[in-house]
């Protein structure tokens, strides 16, 4: 009983960054309907950034945290202007193989600048607390706080602002926000600012509990498009609650099936689902 | 026979220098490179039928590469197996999982395709990276023979193999070029340009998606099992995901969907990786943008720019001769079949 506490919030914990990565890539599929292959390279710089800025000039975890947040928005606004937006046109071939492309552009990128080597990040929450008779760091119970006040945080900004609204508007149809004035560029890019600005707080968040490499984007960008498949691509509440059951499969996975194998049942999951329901479990259109 | 060789110029061209390179250089090192780079053009051969010709973008390929290494190399390392027989069962292993998982991948479409054979050749790298007792593990597959003797000719040397791998690519290029000339071709290639349509004017676009998509894995596997014999060892790295990202940026330097541009993508970037040695892990930093700049402003590549430019050149000249006017018509109708044709 004792593991099986422990497991479920693992589960919880690794559930919480997995649906922050995937809400930025299906906020951007939702609008521009381009699977970001290279958002799982934001997310490893993301972690990178908040690293050096706390090692290299010793600045507080959080602080460090907005400022990756905000570069690697901006970097994701960059991605937009140069490469998305002039394939908009292009056939859909075309954008997987642009953002494959940066994907290993950004990859080689960090191993030129911080090296292969894997990295661990100090926190200043390391202490062990007693949670409902389970053992936890405080680091992990931040990630949970972090994550569900940032999913909250995001739904009041699409649902309650004006702005937020534009966003939805134009996953609904692009052609009709472009048509009541909405300008579908700025909003685009916008969108891409709050994909890269999650990606970046996912990483800064789990870092501390995993280590810092050039290729630890790789499974979880391939696991966030798990959880998008699983939730519905371009529905947020779909990557969500993807996000929490694969993180719970896994945990659990790892402890009562095989710990080697328990990267392949996101995978199997994934194909199991495709293979039943080519378009998805929840397909549908906006959010 | 004169405008066939005008028309396939580049081709015999092409031909006669990799026959006579051995005799023009004597470097060890260069022939090692060009086999190598030989090999991968039958994987990329491979991927364009089915990413250039028929437009469904498969993530998946690294892995058949490495079942067709793996098969090849388990079947002569531990059953014993004479290597040509191997080699055979290798491409049938292969073929035959492609065949499985092309019945399910296949019912997906675009991006649920790419997603769905990227997490396909996920779980073919970790299932050769886990399952230490067959394949060995990250330790991997080590004393895999060369291929052993036909008659009197023996593969012992690195001239041999890499006439016996050049044969291979011949052969390669033969297949797919009589391929994308027949029907078939046509059909897949309308499949690319629409499956809706094509489905309207009666194509059964599954049972050609899924031959093409078995023909496009029993090239990966046919080159990974070659590769398997010329390195003679084996890890769970080449069924990895950057294989799969330096095929396409092969593919997509040469051009998608032309029939030169496997060869002339993989030549290029392997000759311009082996200048660039120094940059070693970080050559990504200049391939990765070239790609996508291609991608951008050259989608077909460079044999697809050349194509292009012809064409262009040909319209041109067409349109100042006035007393051809009359079989202008017929004149263009032939360059949409060629255009067709091409890719």
């Amino acid at each position: 009983m004792d593991i099986l506490t422990q497991q479920l919030f693992n589960g919880l914990t690794i559930g919480s960054v997995y649906s922050l990565v995937a809400l930025g890539l299906t906020l951007v599929y939702g609008i521009l309907h381009i699977p970001n292959f290279a958002h799982g390279a934001l997310y490893m710089l993301g972690a990178y950034i908040t690293l050096t800025l706390m090692l290299l000039w010793g600045i507080h975890y959080w602080i460090a945290m907005a400022v990756s947040v905000l570069v690697v928005g901006l970097l994701g606004v960059l991605m937009d202007r140069l490469v998305f937006h002039p394939l908009r046109n292009a056939p859909p071939i075309h954008d997987k193989i642009a953002a494959i492309g940066m994907l290993l552009f950004l990859e080689a990128f960090a191993q030129l600048i911080w090296g292969a080597d894997y990295r661990t990040m100090t926190t200043p929450y390391g202490q062990v607390i007693n949670l409902f008779g389970t053992t936890a760091t405080m680091q992990r119970v931040l990630i949970n706080i972090g994550a569900i006040a940032v999913m909250i945080l995001l739904y009041l900004f699409l649902k309650k602002t004006y702005i937020g609204a534009t966003i939805i508007a134009m996953a609904q149809n692009r052609e009709g926000a472009h048509l009541v004035g909405i300008n579908t560029n700025k909003v685009a890019m916008l969108t891409f600012m709050i994909s890269g600005g999650l990606a970046a707080i996912a990483a800064s968040l789990s870092a501390p509990i995993n280590l810092v490499f050039p290729g630890m984007g790789h499974l979880v960008i391939l696991k966030a498009f798990v959880i998008i498949i699983l939730g519905g691509m371009g529905s947020i509440p779909g990557a969500i609650l993807g996000g929490y059951i694969l993180g719970f499969t896994e945990s659990l996975g790892a402890t009562y099936i095989s710990n080697d194998y328990k990267d392949l049942i996101a995978f199997l999951l994934l194909v199991i689902i495709l293979s039943i329901r080519p378009k998805g479990l929840f397909s549908r259109e906006g959010f | 026979m004169g405008a066939y060789l005008k028309k396939r110029g580049w081709m015999i061209g092409f031909i006669l220098l990799a026959v006579v390179f051995p005799f023009l250089s004597q470097n060890d090192y260069f022939l090692h490179v060009l086999t190598l780079a030989f090999i991968w053009m039958i994987a990329v051969y491979g991927l364009n039928l089915l990413a250039g010709y028929t437009g469904y973008l498969s993530l998946a390929h690294a892995g058949f590469f490495a079942i067709g290494a793996y098969a090849l190399g388990l079947l002569t390392v531990k059953a014993g197996l004479n290597y040509w027989i191997a080699l055979v069962l290798a491409c049938v292993i292969t073929s035959a999982i492609g065949f499985v998982v092309g019945l399910v991948a296949l019912r997906t479409r675009e991006h649920f395709f790419a997603i769905y054979t990227l997490c396909v050749g996920y779980i073919i790298y970790l299932v050769i990276d886990k399952w230490d007792s067959l394949t060995g593990g990250v330790r991997g597959l080590i004393g895999i023979p060369a291929p052993t003797a036909i008659g009197p000719i023996s593969f012992e040397t690195p001239l041999s193999q890499y006439y016996l791998i050049l044969f291979f690519l011949l052969a390669t290029i033969l297949i797919m070029y009589r391929i994308i000339h027949s029907l078939t071709g046509r059909t897949f290639i309308a499949i690319r340009n629409s499956e809706d349509l094509a489905q309207t004017i009666g194509i059964s676009t599954m049972k050609n998606k899924l031959l093409v998509f078995v023909l496009s894995t029993f090239f990966a596997g046919l080159a990974g099992a070659l590769y398997a014999s010329f390195i003679r060892f084996i890890g769970p790295d080449i069924g990895y995901i950057t294989i799969i990202f330096d095929f396409l940026t092969y593919l997509l330097v040469g051009g998608l969907g032309t029939l030169a541009g496997p060869i002339v993508g993989t030549f290029l970037i392997v000759s311009v990786s082996q200048s660039l040695q120094f940059l070693q892990d970080y050559r990504m930093l200049i391939f990765g943008p070239l790609l996508t700049i291609l991608i951008i402003f050259y989608p077909r590549g460079i044999a697809g720019a050349y194509l292009d430019f012809r064409m262009k050149r040909q319209a041109r000249k067409k349109k100042s001769v006035p007393s051809k006017q009359t079989s202008y018509v017929q004149q263009s109708q032939e360059d949409e079949e060629k255009r067709v044709k091409e890719g």
